[in-house]
């Protein structure tokens, strides 16, 4: 595209419809402790 | 619902809801101000008439085509239809705990959200068969799930490290019997780090804190030993001794900024000077009436330090080195599932805190706020009520984070943040929110950079 450049199709709807295994870190265990980011934990299902 | 930004020279929009990121021209960063869905076949008059004074018709009607070609794709303006999965974080197995070792410490942070270690309930230690009884109840309660998360927390743990030996002892064999691995974590402030307590935290331990707010005169002010003195020598020296003993395993120095240094970018890279590549610096949090709470007046220039330290950054990385800022860390393809979005930290449902008479609050931030207590493991009382709010607070019954851009990234921010500082575990506290917001614009900003080579 011209006036568009793409840097990603991440599909979170995709992503719903196989995900929620619960798996992946409580966010509040990894570094925190007194804020909440949740976008920066890695997804644990394999494949 | 979008959201477009501009940054380090950069037009950005993120699609909300598919999690797309789009690098755009100033023509698509205005046009998005005028039109949305549903999109006619053609670019309406209206549109033409009111760019055409900046920009060629031509282009306008190229423009709008390719904004519809992303909708239709599903890339932008689209749809929210998440909202039938929140239902699904009822009755969680709980399967993380942050389990407080020590309320007793030897540091004397001005800041200390646990009243300088003792959380208000006086300085105590916990006996093992409390921590045994603990590491029952996880067992118990994690139900299928395998991989179980336990912090050593306080205070101090490493003031009651031989408790931490001995549960850990305990918990590896329960894991074997209930056929589960719990990644231990602990939490420190570094100050009775000595070898055979490193070696024992790289042998068990899958990540640690290491608590340092930067330089020298910051660390001071506020990590005061007992006797008044600063703690920077004796840490900086522990953790940089520690550190390389890691390996691969990993590990975060991690601060806390005041309003006393809003320019936080130079104690994140005060750190990285010193040897240190995991790094997260965050906010204090504290009532508005403290000298060193950070209030609304503050957040201009917090907001342009977190520029600064996004393109500090930047020119790092540019160098061909590696540093990692955690609120920075973004995946934009393989990050968590919606549905670990909707939900936040799972504090209350998924993730507990002991406290060293065996108390079980929603969360560390919560341990000692009589109203939040859940139960205790030594009497194996539970009170599933509690849990059930806490797993029905999501975005989707938070009334802010409902209409705002950056939900599916915060997941509705932290409730112990919430309920002190803005009265219920629902409502939003707005510093937050809005810290929070900047910091993903940097995050974002910074994965443009690095993936704009490949851009379609």
């Amino acid at each position: 595209m011209k006036h568009i450049k793409t840097i990603n199709k991440a599909d979170l709807k995709a992503s719903a419809a196989k995900g929620g295994c619960g798996k992946c870190q409580a966010s509040c265990q990894s570094a925190c402790k007194t804020s909440c980011t949740v976008a920066n934990q890695k997804c644990e299902r394999k494949a | 619902m979008i959201h477009k930004f501009k940054l380090s020279g950069m037009n950005i929009v993120l699609d909300v809801n598919s999690g797309g990121v789009h690098i755009i021209d100033d023509l698509t960063y205005d046009m998005l101000d005028n039109v949305e869905p549903p999109f006619d076949e053609n670019c309406p008059e209206a549109v033409i008439k009111k760019l055409s004074k900046l920009y060629p018709a031509e282009e306008i009607v190229e423009c709008y085509n390719e904004i519809k070609e992303l909708y239709e794709d599903q890339i932008l303006f689209s749809e929210d239809d998440y909202e039938k999965y929140a239902l699904t974080s009822v009755a969680s197995p709980i399967k993380s705990m942050c389990l407080h070792v020590s309320h007793d410490c030897n540091l004397r942070c001005e800041y200390c959200f646990a009243s300088t270690g003792d959380f208000g309930g006086g300085r105590m230690l916990m006996d093992i068969e409390t921590g045994k009884k603990a590491i029952d109840f996880l067992m118990k309660m994690s139900a299928n799930r395998q991989t179980l998360e336990l912090d050593f927390f306080g205070g101090e743990p490493l003031m009651n490290f031989d408790v931490v030996k001995q549960i850990v002892a305990y918990a590896r064999e329960e894991e074997k019997k209930y056929d589960k691995h719990i990644r231990f974590t602990i939490t420190t402030n570094g100050m009775l780090l000595t070898e055979d307590k490193m070696d024992f935290i790289n042998e068990e331990m899958s990540n640690v804190v290491l608590s340092i707010d930067g330089r020298k005169e910051i660390n001071d002010r506020m990590r005061k030993r007992v006797d008044g003195t600063g703690s920077y020598d004796r840490i900086i020296e522990n953790f940089k001794k520690f550190v390389p003993m890691r390996g691969d395993k990993d590990y975060y120095v991690r601060g806390t900024y005041t309003k006393y240094n809003l320019d936080f970018s130079n104690d994140v890279m005060h750190l990285f000077d010193e040897g240190f590549e995991q790094i997260s610096v965050e906010p204090v949090m504290a009532e508005s009436s403290k000298p060193y709470a950070i209030t609304d007046g503050d957040l201009p220039k917090i907001f342009k330090e977190y520029e600064i330290l996004a393109e500090k950054i930047s020119k790092i990385r540019a160098e061909g080195k590696f540093i990692n800022f955690f609120h920075f860390m973004l995946d934009l393809d393989q990050g968590p599932c919606a549905i670990k979005r909707l939900k936040g930290c799972g504090c209350g449902n998924e993730y507990v805190a002991v406290s060293p008479d065996g108390d079980i609050y929603p969360c560390h931030q919560f341990v000692g706020i009589e109203k939040f207590k859940m139960g205790n493991v030594n009497d194996g009382s539970f009170n599933y009520d509690i849990k059930d709010d806490f797993a029905r607070a999501h975005v989707y019954t938070k009334p802010d984070c409902v209409k705002c851009w950056a939900k599916f990234y915060c997941s509705g921010g932290c409730n112990a943040n919430n309920y002190l500082y803005a009265g219920d575990i629902h409502n939003s506290y707005k510093i937050s929110c809005e810290i929070q917001k900047k910091r993903l614009e940097c995050a974002i900003m910074l994965k443009a950079v690095q993936l704009m080579d490949t851009a379609e």
